[in-house]
């Protein structure tokens, strides 16, 4: 098998064995694991910014809650059905991404942190000031009925599921394919060397620009379609531990690998849901394996992986 | 964090120890508790504030939970089955609220989700209770239960809501105090309620409100926003929550000096702060809502004594084996009659297992009247099973000498407002 055809095979794989999970895992895992696909495609649309780019964005959760609130509020006060709410929520996190692109942009570095977590923050507070709205920090809830995408109630367990697989393997795939077209390899040698991307005569503003709004609109969808298929939208997801996390996620799981997000975001999920059975200090727990995957597998675990057995992985 | 709390001591051991003479001359009680003790026990998941901004409160709904399941147990449990309190830490957060309902649910194979306080962990939470047929027992006192945003498995029987409470206070505050009132609140939902609630039940006794000062979340000072306090304020009625709420007294304190309006407040403000640390002199003379008396009343009742007795509360509201650890005493007797209430549902419904869980729904909102009792030490409480929400008395305390002493209990009456839902009309 070629090398691209044993890149494809692994990440159709992925997306194969996920589908077939459903069929095997018990209850609960079975509800954990559709969750952690929305939030793993959080995490992917994180890493094209950050794993691929290179740029550190500490304000996602702004597009994560602009895709929430964009679906959530025009199905409780405009009355949308979930079709068109999840598209307002991805087009809503799109112009909000370019928006803040326009403007972040213009800095780099820690300047570029800096802006991105100050417009987060303004985004969390506009939820809260908008309250009467939004209901603020308490949330609303997305009612069953109102969680009936052609005539499927994505209350229903496998549904959930579906949805949730679904919205992961676009996403996914969409990061492998990015990453390997002739846009994707822009981004990875801006991050390796913005100025020689810039003397071979790219325009790495526009590049960069690209990178931010693919990476928020993948964000909103996740944002959209986790308040969809859970009920709920509340000011919590736009604060900034929600941005905090897809760092995290992908930093765990290996940045600047289409794998690493998922891996990431599997890894920390079960880290908290298994350690806080045993310990009520299970946040020292994250913090220690945090810290040794630092020291010992600095580039992630699919980072490590790529090292050490597959250098061609993307 | 998962802790399992078996209502057993080691003190408790050697008790049922020495009792087992006893025990063995009263055959028809043991043999009833026999067959208790070799069946499953009743488990009930507590979605518990371990960490995270509701911390503090975690803290206290645990001891009167592990408290109140001692005193069920002791006692035969519930259908003669033991209770098992299986704890989870939701740190305060929606998401992971959620996500605990489901281990709950499909993981712990609990027969009831219990104790959850914050609003947000509850909107957050109750949509997958909900869907995984889990009732949903939360003191939380938010108004979502009753006003119908929430589903058919969620039910707040144990405390009352915010609506109520405001509601009530509003014929005390305009007789006594005044009828002029300026509002200072957190510029989020919890504040919105109290805005909108106190707005219309002080209007309604021909009072009305000045001015509605909203206060940005991440404020850390707010001696700015006392200007915008009309002169002709009588009272200042304030609900600020959270770490700033010690700087904002002493600045209001120093805004007002000895000539200021009379100043109602909600106990939230300083649920597990000691009234008598230092800045909070100002708030001498100042009058509060209270869930339940904080600091033990002259006459307060035989219930409410073996109540505090039970959890480890000293007269003054703190910790009985540290004076400077205070309670959250004003809400945390609502784990302590929601535990009561779900014996009481099981019972009547006969409840034997996860397919009885629509039958236990149906015999709590069955539930109607219910007397001051060892199950509801603060006070006799009426059910709405329409709305899923309990109503009952609320008090209004003075701080007087570094104690809140109350002067007034409302009726049951005060707090009651017409249905805004009607949940038994959802399936179950």
């Amino acid at each position: 098998m070629s090398m691209g055809g044993r890149v494809l095979g692994l990440h159709l794989g992925l997306l194969v064995v996920l589908f077939a999970l459903q069929f095997v895992l018990p209850a609960y895992h079975h509800g954990n694991i559709a969750r952690i696909m929305v939030l793993a495609s959080y995490a992917v649309g994180y890493n094209i910014l950050f794993g691929y780019t290179g740029l550190l964005s500490l304000g996602h959760a702004l597009f994560f809650a602009a895709g929430m609130y964009g679906m959530g509020l025009t199905i409780q006060h405009a009355g949308f059905t979930p079709a068109p709410a999840l598209i307002v929520g991805i087009v809503a996190g799109a112009l909000v991404a370019g928006g803040l692109a326009l403007l972040a942009l213009r800095t780099s570095g820690v300047a570029f942190m800096i802006v991105t977590l100050m417009f987060a923050q303004a985004g969390y507070l506009t939820i809260l000031y908008f309250g009467e709205y939004t209901r603020g920090d308490e949330g609303f809830v997305i009612q069953q009925a109102q969680r009936v995408l052609w005539g499927v109630d994505l209350s229903d367990p496998t549904a959930r599921y579906f949805a949730a697989w679904g919205l992961f393997s676009v996403c996914f795939l969409m990061s492998l394919w990015l990453v390997q077209s002739r846009f994707g390899g822009t981004l990875i040698a801006i991050r390796e060397n913005e100025e020689r991307v810039r003397m071979l005569g790219y325009d790495t503003y526009a590049h960069k620009l690209g990178a931010m709004v693919v990476s928020g609109t993948i964000s909103a969808a996740a944002g959209a379609f986790y308040g969809l298929l859970f009920g709920y939208a509340g000011a919590t997801f736009g604060s900034v531990q929600y941005s905090i996390f897809p760092l995290l996620w992908v930093l765990l799981g290996g940045a600047g690998t289409v794998l690493g997000p998922f891996v990431g975001t599997l890894f920390m999920f079960y880290l908290i849901d298994l350690s806080s059975g045993v310990t009520s200090a299970y946040m020292l727990i994250a913090g220690v394996a945090l810290v040794a995957l630092t020291l010992f597998a600095p580039q992630g675990l699919t980072g490590e992986v790529r090292r050490r057995l597959w250098k061609g992985l993307p | 964090m998962t802790k399992l709390i078996k209502g057993t001591s080691r003190r408790g051991a050697l008790k049922t120890l020495a009792g087992a003479a006893a025990g063995a001359a009263s055959l028809p009680l043991w043999a009833r508790y026999a067959q208790a003790q070799s069946s499953e026990p009743i488990r009930i998941g507590f979605q518990q504030h371990s960490t995270g901004i509701g911390a503090a409160y975690g803290r206290w709904y645990g001891r009167t939970t592990e408290a109140a399941v001692k005193l069920l147990n002791e006692g035969g449990g519930i259908n003669g089955r033991m209770i098992e309190i299986i704890a989870e830490d939701d740190g305060t957060d929606p998401k992971r609220g959620a996500e605990v309902v489901e281990k709950f649910a499909n993981q712990h194979g609990c027969d009831v989700g219990f104790g959850t306080l914050f609003s947000h962990v509850v909107i957050g939470s109750a949509p997958r209770a909900g869907e995984l047929k889990l009732p949903y027992f939360v003191v939380s006192e938010g108004h979502h239960v009753a006003s119908g945003m929430l589903n058919r498995y969620t039910l707040q029987p144990g405390i009352t809501d915010v609506k109520s409470q405001v509601q009530a206070m509003a014929p005390y505050v305009s007789e006594n105090l005044g009828k002029k009132v300026t509002m200072i609140f957190p510029d989020f939902a919890f504040g919105h309620d109290h805005r909108d609630f106190f707005t219309a039940a002080i209007e309604e006794q021909g009072g009305e409100v000045l001015e509605q000062i909203a206060i940005p979340p991440s404020e850390t000072s707010f001696t700015k926003y006392f200007p915008q306090i009309p002169r002709d304020t009588e009272v200042l009625y304030h609900v600020m929550v959270g770490p700033a709420v010690l700087t904002f007294v002493k600045e209001l304190g120093e805004f007002f000096g000895e000539q200021g309006p009379e100043i109602f407040g909600f106990i939230d403000s300083l649920e597990a702060v000691d009234i008598s640390s230092p800045g909070l002199e100002f708030l001498e003379g100042t009058y509060f809502w209270e869930g339940m008396p904080r600091y033990a009343q002259e006459d307060q009742s035989e219930h409410e004594k073996f109540y505090r007795e039970a959890v480890g509360v000293d007269e003054n509201g703190a910790s009985v084996s540290d004076p400077s650890d205070v309670s959250t005493y004003a809400h945390m007797f609502g784990c302590w009659e929601t535990l009561h209430i779900i014996k009481a549902g099981m019972e009547a419904s006969g409840y034997a297992g996860p397919l009885d869980r629509a039958k236990l729904i149906e015999a709590v909102e069955a539930m109607g009247e219910m007397p001051e009792s060892r199950a509801h030490p603060q006070g006799a409480k009426r059910f709405n099973g329409k709305t899923h929400q309990v109503f009952g008395h609320q008090h209004i305390s003075r701080v007087e000498n570094g104690r809140l002493v109350r002067v007034h209990t409302t009726s049951i009456d005060d707090t009651m407002y017409p249905d805004e839902v009607d949940y038994t009309t959802q399936p179950l």
